[in-house]
């Protein structure tokens, strides 16, 4: 067994929250530069530049991409060949949370309880997946995630009758519906099959691949490709003010499911694309 | 290139009534920020006065103001204010009519507003302004002042009084009834 002290664990993840929050990754800003020279809208094109002159000052000082430096959202791959030590891996990742949103001076947006809505202070609890894996690593993924993109996300039971086209028929609706106070050009995730919350954790985890990126399978790249040409055709735009750049990807993720099921989630992502990795 | 309209706050009914959605604007001078629960506790304020039959006991005067709908960052020592850009602006639809008839003149996030602040603001003529969601660093730095004038309880939450210097804007409602969404996306729609 390999050991790996809590200490570090809480480090990294620390690390992590400052690391995500103030750098938009270079996939993003190519994506962003490459639209910008697309765009056919005016103002699309003003808000296109905005965003990029954003991510460039918040890079320099520093700072936050976004005043909305979300609720934590950490994926953990650990190792079936790793051992915590010193505690509590749980505790260890949330410690990591609040020392990165206080030494970070990023927003604490979290409420201790869903309807009391009184702020914890410190932006804990964050929301930990841990899948085991084969090996002695631990790879720790932070996304922080905005609320306004996350409101406007969505899981839906179809039928299995309803197959490929029934999947890009509700996902383009979705988009027209709910993409413009998601804050575009988004990415949009797609989970399909598994389970009920297997979905939508489908949906998130696409939101983790670089942009550029395509599912391994051609069947589902094509798909991928083909939504994103159609949401780019509804015309929604930069910040949903009309243009031809209503989103940088498409990303499905799929999984096996029972024989009456055809499980999809969308979990939109606004522009502000954050999220960082590290392996112990 | 986009041409820019400079206003100052408050702003007067003449200089609202020119306003048409897709103009950009460059804001300058004092915004009061306020989101979900100081929108809450504005309301509440304004519903109990109107019950008791006395005048309300607001933070702020709300003839002619802006508010911005915004939950900045936390500042870091030496700067003026944390990156501080626009929040969704749906989520205040339910208390933005009662605003907008005691006199608020603009409101300022992102995102569409409900049929309901659209017609409010045709009534009461008022313009709604969008500016880029996620440029919270950019907007920042067009903040000259920044303090907190009540509800410092709500932390992120708290009502600012901010002095702004040429606030990049657009139009998304003007008082004539007009959105700038609907207009622009089915512009640029490719499907039917």
């Amino acid at each position: 067994m390999r050991e790996i002290a809590c200490e570090k664990v809480a480090r990294a993840v620390e690390n992590l929250c400052i690391s995500s929050n103030c750098h938009l990754s270079e996939d993003v800003r190519g994506a962003l530069r490459e639209n910008l020279e697309k765009e056919e809208s005016p103002l699309g094109k003003e808000v296109l530049k905005q965003i990029l002159e954003n991510a460039r000052l918040a890079e320099k000082e520093k700072l936050p991409i976004c005043q909305d430096t979300g609720f934590a959202v950490v994926f953990v791959e650990m190792g079936q060949e790793v051992r915590i030590t010193g505690g509590d891996l749980y505790q260890a990742i949330n410690s990591g949370v609040i020392n990165g949103y206080r030494s970070g001076y990023l927003r604490k947006s979290v409420v201790g309880d869903p309807l009391q809505r009184k702020n914890t202070g410190n932006n804990s609890p964050s929301w930990v997946h841990v899948d085991i894996v084969p090996g002695n690593r631990l790879k720790i993924s932070v996304m922080p995630k905005g609320a306004g993109s996350e409101n406007m996300s969505v899981v839906s039971m179809l039928s299995p009758s309803e197959g490929v086209q029934g999947i890009k028929k509700f996902v383009l609706a979705w988009v027209r519906e709910r993409g413009v106070n998601a804050c575009p050009p988004l990415v949009v995730g797609v989970g399909i099959g598994g389970t009920f919350e297997g979905v939508a954790k489908l949906a998130k985890k696409a939101l983790l691949r670089p942009i550029g990126s395509r599912n391994p399978e051609p069947f589902y790249a094509e798909m991928e490709y083909e939504l994103l040409k159609e949401i780019n055709n509804l015309g929604l735009g930069p910040q949903g003010l009309g243009g031809s750049t209503t989103a940088l990807a498409v990303h499905i993720e799929i999984y096996p499911c029972h024989i009456a099921s055809l499980p999809l989630a969308v979990n939109l992502q606004c522009h502000a694309v954050r999220h960082a990795t590290t392996v112990l | 290139m986009v041409t820019s309209v400079k206003l100052e706050t408050p702003l007067d009914e003449k200089t609202i009534n020119k306003l048409k959605i897709g103009d950009r604007v460059l804001l300058s001078g004092i915004v009061y920020t306020a989101r979900d629960q100081a929108h809450s506790r504005l309301v509440d304020e304004l519903e109990k006065a109107r019950r008791e039959n006395r005048q309300p006991d607001l933070p702020f005067s709300l003839e002619g103001q802006v508010i911005y709908y915004v939950g900045p960052a936390p500042t870091r020592p030496g700067m003026i204010i944390g990156p501080a850009g626009p929040t969704t602006s749906c989520r205040m639809d339910p208390y933005t009519p009662i605003l907008l008839e005691r006199g608020l003149k603009a409101t300022i996030g992102k995102g569409r507003r409900g049929k309901d602040v659209i017609e409010a603001m045709k009534k009461y003529k008022a313009v709604y302004f969008v500016a880029v969601g996620g440029a919270a660093v950019l907007i920042s730095k067009k903040i000259r002042r920044a303090e907190i004038v009540a509800y410092e309880d709500l932390g992120p939450e708290a009502i600012y009084r901010l002095d702004v210097e040429e606030f990049p804007l657009f139009v998304a409602n003007d008082i004539y009834g007009n959105d700038l969404f609907d207009e622009a996306i089915s512009k640029y729609r490719k499907v039917t």
